[in-house]
């Protein structure tokens, strides 16, 4: 399995490259040299699917004992199985892309090799991450994507709100990591292991026991997984813990295309989907995964629909499709979550290089009340965010359509509560997506060009080196959801392609919505995106001036979601703000006026008094600081004994 | 090889380097300073091949104490010259030896008046923190450990910066205060035991009540050196006003002293103790990383940013040694390991810019990574470490730690990983101050990047990061048989109490 490790280690070799040597070959041939490592890497990547996909086997190369405490034993390991070769493709394929984009992209920027540096590197930690055949290195991956994303968002070092996002991005993921880091601890200290297989084999064994936690007995698997949820959550951009992926949008476009849309957000989805084994097993977890999931999916619809920031509408609907993935994960159709990974990773991916190629040609203005008529002059780029809003809103035959309607259709065979809640809401958010997608398009491309004339003089198509290596982007948007495609993943409910990968007890959800889906609901769900479309074009075209009137007659709901709800603002007034006045009391007045003031200070000032009237001492200071320190020390000694003889 | 006394070796070269610092001439004061620098330079480098020829020969198959010297010396109260290391304490010498030549290699150019007593006080200090971790006889120990307060204590009060003299005095008075404690624990011990032999007192089993006591007045001693909240306020002001090198030696080893004393006599002798006043620690620790934390967040000093964010990754050894298993006690070895590096390079980066601009202030920077791209790669490496990025030191000890108390208290592992969150909080918002940004203050604009000098410590440290935590094995292997004995050693104590504490967590 040598080409399995090159898969991995080549990246990280064009970031050493890059990163180290790079002032040394120059800013040409550094990002150029990263770049075919990748195109390798990415070529090496599919070998090893479709090897991975024809066996059942999974296929584990160790390399070397990392942690070894007692029974704690954590190995450097790459395993490869069905799961992974779905993430494989897709993380070496965008990356890939990504790569050579920016080479066009960021040709004028003086520090293209460390930006080649973190790219790579941030694609050898996802692969990493997705590799890893237990939960520690799991986490390593996770941290590192987590700590390459801070790098890139705050790649424009001089922008204050760049650092700002970037730091952002990195503390909230920490609250993330937060729970993620205690599921692991939980994991090992239910099962005395942290390798996956051991787990899963010991998975049903542990079902149904609790364990105390926090002084409460709760359900042992409930409480891992809802645990190692908070860290998806986190990664994902669910609610609440999304604030941070709309800032993300400071760092440069090639960037948001493969962390912030195609792979790293993915990692939550990914996770749930490699833990199935201990999630099949916890149905509340399970819910909680499908009401979180399905409220993302429409807070961020509604959220998107009020943006102005090309790329933050972009951002908002990710944070959407992964509420949908979480959803399908939630209602046990683990295959087409990973399904809708797959064929969001292409279509999303492209939205964002097409608007990149956008921001590109309008000399850096994101802003789309400054945009409009480019389609003329950009048609390249123009037809690319078509086929990536097709695909994005479900239109049949392009990706999005296969992979989101058996999300909706799944959610809609499940019983019970979620079921309902899940379903509805994929069909709101259906028409919401289409909707703001379309929005996008017309006040990007259509209407009035709103820039100043020197601008729009300036405006032309994206360089070859940036659509070209989109075209892999545009065919994946198009074709990848067919059946005879990307659609393989779920054939029979997903067991043929996945084997033994990924867990799925009682009935299969997928071949129960194959059957049992009627007709009326999947033609609900295309009237419906086609719906918001026409929406779209009835307000942004047809009736220009209606959003406007909508926005000032309902200017309070419009303000509401301009502002994102409010999160942000509730959270610096809750968190953020608080934190720093506890920590300046403590210093001032706990550290300075209580600990120091009884302590060392006041008991010097004291003695000093005390020895100055008596002048029996007349020795240094020293003594009596030290005499009178002392007598503190056993009072407060004797007094903490007592207590707990007493 | 062990034929050699390479423990007394190791212990006593510095002295002798000291002796010959003492011996250089030279033709004026430039080429005295000069000569002194170099022959210090070598002493420690010496020195530490001594070091790594110990940790080559080191057997990591038995608990038992190596390289063990033993010479009667004040033979009316059979008190010995007695010497050796386990898996516990093998390390902490690795990490004195590596530091002194960091050390002496920062203090080049900062350090221009009296160099030649500064290179003494450096030597001796070195001498006596090695004499620390090796000594077996109880008395040797005290004596050692008290001694290397002194050059400690002039070092900062001579080299220090301008309230010198107001932090030499606090931190002395705060050590003295435990070390008396400390001194009444040993004269019980030994009228109690009738020896003063650590090896021999680990075996003898003290009365439960006198435990407590003996406890406490050790106690009193460690938490102050470690140092545990509300122990801790002499740390920021010494920081502050010692010279880099002494920051480097506090924050590396001196710290750490605290924590090895935990190991080496609270945790096996008094076993019933130390699970009963569990709850102690942890709670003083917690209150420790989530106070410190919030406290560090708002300074305005970076060198005391750092300190305070010292005393919170300190919470962590203690929380790990008191969880009594194997992956908490080797969790909490680690961490300070790690923490001996990473702290003692923070404030070598921090000393870096203070060397060109002579302010520590955080406000006095912003945007250095125009101008120094090296010390901000460097920077980075040591922020993130510090933060317990996974494959970097600091990950390794953190997490063995949590994952130690979470089987122990579910309440411990939930508040101290608290910690991870606050931890990145400070030490990003610093980096983003100090290094990104635009670059507009006047007096940055010719700041020059990390000389070879500077490279000469920096990379070494850097690998040390890396290495730790990638390969932790590397070190890990050689304290799982000590400390499996440890554990076992406290093993009866923690069963009994937690059958009386019922189940915390």
């Amino acid at each position: 399995m040598l080409h399995a490790a090159a898969v991995v280690f080549l990246p990280l070799l064009g970031a050493v490259i890059s990163g180290l040597f790079g002032r040394w070959l120059g800013d040409r041939i550094a990002p150029v040299l990263a770049s075919v490592l990748l195109v390798a890497s990415a070529v090496l990547g599919w070998i090893v699917f479709f090897q991975l996909t024809g066996s059942a086997e999974r296929v584990t190369v160790h390399l070397f004992t990392w942690i070894d405490s007692g029974t704690f034993e954590v190995s450097w390991a790459l395993a490869f199985d069905q799961v992974t070769a779905v993430m494989l493709v897709v993380v070496t394929t965008v990356s890939a892309v990504v790569h050579v984009y920016s080479l066009g992209y960021m040709a004028h920027d003086p520090h293209r090799p460390r930006f080649f540096a973190y790219l790579s590197l941030f694609t050898f930690a996802m692969l990493m991450l997705v590799t890893a055949d237990n939960f520690v290195q799991m986490f390593f991956g996770w941290e590192g994507v987590g700590v390459c994303s801070y790098l890139l968002i705050g790649f424009w070092y001089k922008r204050p709100s760049a650092n700002a996002a970037a730091i952002k991005a990195f503390i909230v993921n920490r609250i993330g990591d937060f729970g993620l880091a205690l599921g692991v601890m939980g994991v090992f200290l239910v099962f005395d292991t942290v390798a996956f297989d051991a787990v899963f084999a010991a998975v049903p064994d542990v079902a149904g026991t609790s364990i105390s936690f926090l002084s409460m007995e709760i359900d042992t698997l409930t409480l891992l997984c809802l645990l190692l949820f908070v860290g998806a959550m986190g990664k994902s951009a669910q609610v609440p813990l999304h604030t941070w992926l709309p800032d993300a949008m400071e760092g440069p476009t090639p960037v948001s295309a493969l962390i912030h849309a195609a792979t790293m957000v993915t990692a939550g989805v990914f996770m749930v989907v490699r833990l199935s084994p201990m999630f099949e097993f916890a149905p509340t977890a399970l819910w909680v995964v499908t009401i979180v999931g399905a409220s993302t999916a429409i807070f961020a619809a509604t959220v998107g629909l009020a943006q102005n920031d090309i790329k933050r509408v972009i951002a908002y609907s990710t944070c959407s499709q992964l509420g949908y993935m979480f959803l399908a994960c939630g209602v046990g159709a683990y295959p087409v979550a990973l399904f809708h990974l797959f064929t969001h990773a292409f279509f999303k991916a492209l939205l964002f290089l097409g608007s990149g190629a956008v921001i590109h040609a309008v000399g850096g203005e994101q802003d789309m009340r400054r945009m409009g008529g480019l389609w003329r002059r950009m048609p390249v780029t123009y037809a690319y965010m078509w086929i990536g809003s097709l695909a994005l809103a479900g239109i049949p035959v392009f990706a999005g359509y296969w992979s989101k309607d058996l999300i909706i259709e799944s959610a809609w065979v499940t019983d019970g509560f979620a079921g309902g809640y899940a379903f509805w809401i994929g069909v709101g958010a259906a028409f919401l997506t289409a909707l703001y997608s379309w929005r996008l398009i017309i006040m990007t491309f259509h209407g009035r060009p709103r820039m100043t004339a020197e601008v729009l003089e300036h405006v032309h198509e994206a360089p070859r080196v940036m659509w070209v290596p989109l075209l892999v982007l545009a065919g994946g948007a198009l074709v990848g959801g067919l059946p005879m495609l990307g659609g393989h993943m779920v054939d029979h409910g997903g067991g043929e392609f996945f084997g033994s990968s990924i867990l799925m007890l009682g009935e299969n959800v997928i071949e129960q919505a194959h059957r049992d889906t009627p007709l009326a609901i999947k033609a609900l769900i295309l009237v419906v995106a086609t719906g918001g479309i026409v929406a779209a074009w009835w307000a942004y075209v047809k009736r220009p001036a209606l959003p406007e009137r909508l926005a000032s007659r309902f200017s309070r709901s419009h303000r509401f979601l301009l502002n994102k709800w409010y999160f942000d603002e509730v959270y610096e007034a809750l968190l953020v703000q608080p934190a720093k006045r506890v920590g300046l009391g403590l210093w001032k007045t706990g550290d300075g006026d209580v600990i120091d003031g009884l302590g060392p200070d006041g008991v010097a000032s004291a003695t000093l008094s005390l020895a100055r009237r008596a002048r029996v001492l007349q020795s240094g200071y020293l003594y009596h600081y030290a005499f009178a320190m002392l007598i503190g020390l056993v009072v407060l000694a004797s007094w903490f004994l007592f207590r707990i003889w007493g | 090889m062990s034929q050699w006394p390479l423990l007394s070796l190791a212990t006593f070269l510095p002295l002798v380097g000291a002796a010959f610092v003492l011996l250089t001439r030279g033709d004026n004061e430039e080429a005295l300073a000069r000569n002194t620098r170099y022959v210090a330079l070598w002493t420690s480098f010496v020195v530490l091949v001594v070091v790594l020829l110990i940790w080559a020969a080191f057997d990591t198959t038995t608990a038992e104490f190596q390289f063990v010297e033993r010479a009667p010396w004040i033979p009316a109260f059979g008190i010995e010259f007695h010497l050796g290391i386990d898996g516990i304490s093998l390390f902490l010498i690795v990490l004195t030896a590596f530091l002194v030549p960091v050390c002496i290699l920062c203090s080049w150019d900062s350090i221009r008046t009296r160099v030649r007593e500064y290179m003494i006080a450096f030597l001796v200090m070195e001498s006596f923190i090695i004499g620390v971790f090796c000594a077996l006889d109880f008395v040797l120990f005290y004596l050692f450990f008290e001694a290397m307060l002194i050059p400690m204590f002039l070092i900062i009060g001579i080299w220090g910066g301008p309230r010198r003299i107001y932090s030499a005095f606090k931190f002395f008075l705060y050590t003295l205060v435990g070390s008396v404690l400390l001194l009444v624990a040993v004269l019980t011990m030994y009228f109690e035991a009738g020896t003063t032999s650590i090896p021999d007192l680990m075996i003898w089993g003290f009365d439960e009540d006198l435990q407590r006591w003996l406890w406490l007045a050790m106690f009193a001693s460690f938490a102050v050196k470690v140092p545990m909240w509300p122990f801790h306020t002499w740390l920021p002001d010494a920081h502050v006003e010692a010279p880099t090198a002494g920051s480097v030696i506090l924050a590396g080893i001196l710290l750490k002293m605290g924590a090895y004393g935990f190991l080496r006599f609270s945790l096996p002798m008094l076993p019933e103790a130390s699970v009963f006043f569990t709850p102690l620690v942890y709670s003083l620790s917690i209150v420790a990383i989530i106070y410190t934390s919030l406290v560090a967040l708002m300074q305005e000093d970076m060198k005391k940013l750092i300190a305070y964010s010292s005393v919170a990754h300190m919470g962590f050894v203690t929380i790990g040694l008191f969880s009594m298993n194997q992956q908490g006690i080797e969790g909490g070895l680690f961490q300070m390991l790690s923490h001996g590096v990473v702290s003692a390079a923070l404030f070598l980066v921090v000393g870096v810019v203070y060397d060109r601009m002579h302010s520590r202030l955080i406000a006095s920077y912003g945007g250095l990574v125009h101008r120094m791209p090296r010390y901000a790669l460097v920077f980075m490496v040591f922020m993130l470490a510090s933060v317990g990025l996974p494959g970097t030191s600091g990950f390794v000890g953190e997490f063995l730690v949590l994952v130690g108390a979470f089987q122990a208290n579910t309440w411990v592992a939930f508040l101290a990983t608290t910690g991870i969150v606050l931890g990145a909080a400070y030490m990003l918002w610093l980096y983003r101050r100090v290094v990104f940004g635009e670059l507009v203050k006047a007096e940055l604009k010719s700041i020059s990047d990390c000389n070879r000098r500077e490279m000469l410590f920096f990379v070494p440290l850097v690998a040390a990061v890396l290495i730790m935590g990638i390969w932790p094995e590397s070190l890990l292997d050689a304290m799982h048989v000590s400390v499996v004995n440890l554990v076992e050693q406290t093993a009866g104590a923690n069963e009994g109490a937690s059958f009386a504490m019922g189940d915390g967590g």
